[in-house]
């Protein structure tokens, strides 16, 4: 493997890594004043201008305040718990295509760090990894809460993995690839975007990524008016702070996930049409993108200020009564609808 | 419930719609520090006793603003004026102490309309916060008003 292939990657690694950290940095701001705002007041405005500093502020205080490890913790475990967390919401990144291919000189820059023909498998695999941190911090806390927020969140991420899997299924079907940049290559344009074809697909797999995420309506994991913090209960200083940005990469993670699968990624209507330059095409693709993928984080925000929390068993009826069928469903109809489709057109 | 109820999404839609109309609507914060709301023409603040034209305090010591006072709040000990100090008072009595506790007080006004001598008002600010009881019992220092001085306040006119 020649060199500068690695420099490239390496590149692409470092950038990405900081887009993640400063978007999760900056959507810990941007929940407070949408929340602020659809409570019709302000949010926090007086760190810098409009707020803008605030999450340094809160980064300061986490480093700050004094670190607690409670004696009946399981040290090792416990320190373990955040740490994975944080590094299983980073990696899972890893094959996203962010944009197409920049030409810089000889090269061809591809904007994704691993195209890997697995890349929907990998996805799920990190994504299974996630709940470890949860589960191994609120375990190693000995405290019956983080314990109980721990149970939550294991059998919450297990019950809507299924679902998510199934709707992803479906979409396998449409595009006959597992290979992440070649799914969002396919949706060029705006016709071609997944969410046309797999409507009842998206649906599943978004209610899916807010169980994913922990995000209301479905945070039984941490649920503090239960739980007190569920399995942060025990946490404090930047572990906690490490949980909290594990959940808002994690929310950066699926969005992304969200707009390339069904949101046609990078593509934008009338990219080709308009007689750009692959460059040109590729910029503003990257940029539409992050358009897509802030709109989606928004909505995120959106619904967290506006649903309650469910009740554990509804969550688990939701799950396993309704969206699994429902996938199931989505991926017969599909099967047909292809198969028909094949045969006679 | 029927079976469009018992989907949920279309009240998820509808609580999506109220919360973005929230979202856009105007924001009744006042930013306090930065921006303040006026009060009211009559606002009742702290008290202040009133000088004369000529500088001289106008309050005689009748005590009918203390006899008015329905929380009991002023006290005063009336004294007679000497010859030196017909600069100082404008009546031949006047007020050698006179207190008001602030946290007796209810601001109602009372005083004000009950002095035959124009001396009190309820025209000044807040009262402000203290740690202690006793600061809060205002004596003549902190009411009686600051001579006006219209040489200091404009110096070139006043030849």
């Amino acid at each position: 493997m020649e060199g500068a292939f690695i420099l490239e990657k390496l590149i692409l690694v470092v950038i990405v890594f900081t887009i993640s950290l400063v978007i999760a940095m900056y959507s810990t701001l941007a929940e407070r004043k949408i929340a602020g705002f659809m409570q019709d007041r302000y949010g926090p405005d007086r760190a810098g201008f409009g707020g803008i500093l605030q999450p340094l502020c809160d980064g300061g205080k986490f480093f700050f305040k004094e670190e607690i490890i409670p004696a009946g913790a399981h040290k090792p475990l416990f320190i373990l718990g955040p740490t994975l967390a944080i590094i299983t919401a980073c990696i899972s990144s890893a094959v996203i295509p962010w944009g197409q291919t920049l030409s810089i000189g000889e090269r061809e820059v591809v904007l994704q760090v691993a195209d890997i023909n697995v890349g929907v498998l990998y996805i799920f695999g990190v994504v299974a990894l996630g709940v470890y941190g949860i589960m191994l911090g609120g375990w190693a806390s000995n405290n019956k809460f983080s314990l109980m927020g721990a149970v939550r969140a294991a059998s919450q991420s297990i019950s809507y993995e299924i679902p998510m899997g199934l709707s992803i299924i479906a979409l396998l079907m449409v595009s006959g690839t597992l290979s992440m940049g070649e799914i969002v290559a396919q949706q060029s344009g705006f016709v071609n975007w997944n969410i046309w074809v797999q409507p009842l697909g998206f649906l599943i797999f978004m209610i899916c990524a807010f169980a994913e995420c922990n995000r209301v309506p479905f945070d039984l994991p941490e649920c503090e008016t239960e739980l007190i913090g569920g399995y942060h209960t025990e946490y404090s200083s930047m572990k906690l702070g490490l949980y909290m940005f594990s959940e808002y990469i994690n929310m950066f993670v699926s969005s992304a996930l969200m707009a390339a699968l069904y949101f046609g990624g990078y593509n934008f209507p009338f990219m080709y049409e308009l007689g750009l330059s692959q460059n040109w095409i590729t910029i503003i693709g990257v940029l539409v993108f992050f358009l897509k993928i802030f709109g989606f984080i928004f909505f995120f925000m959106w619904v967290r200020w506006t649903l309650p929390r469910f009740r554990y068993d509804q969550l688990m009826g939701l799950g396993w009564k309704i969206l699994i069928p429902l996938a199931i469903a989505n991926i017969v109809l599909t099967a047909v609808v292809i198969v028909v489709k094949d045969t006679y057109f | 419930m029927n079976f469009w109820e018992r989907m949920y999404l279309p009240a998820i839609a509808k609580g999506l719609g109220i919360t973005i109309r929230h979202f856009f609507k105007k924001i009744p914060t006042v930013k306090y520090p930065e921006e303040q709301r006026p009060y009211s023409k009559n606002f009742r603040g702290l008290h202040s006793l009133k000088r004369d034209e000529e500088g001289r305090e106008r309050c005689t010591a009748c005590g009918l603003c203390a006899l008015s006072c329905p929380a009991e709040a002023i006290t005063m000990v009336a004294a007679e004026r000497t010859k030196e100090e017909e600069n100082l008072y404008r009546e031949e009595k006047y007020a050698a102490v006179y207190e008001i506790n602030m946290l007796r007080c209810i601001f109602c006004g009372l005083c004000e309309e009950a002095c035959p001598k124009e001396a009190i008002y309820l025209d000044g600010p807040h009262v402000t916060a203290d740690y202690l009881r006793k600061d809060f019992i205002y004596g003549k220092d902190k009411l009686v008003e600051p001579v006006f001085d219209i040489t200091k306040l404009n110096p070139e006119k006043t030849n």
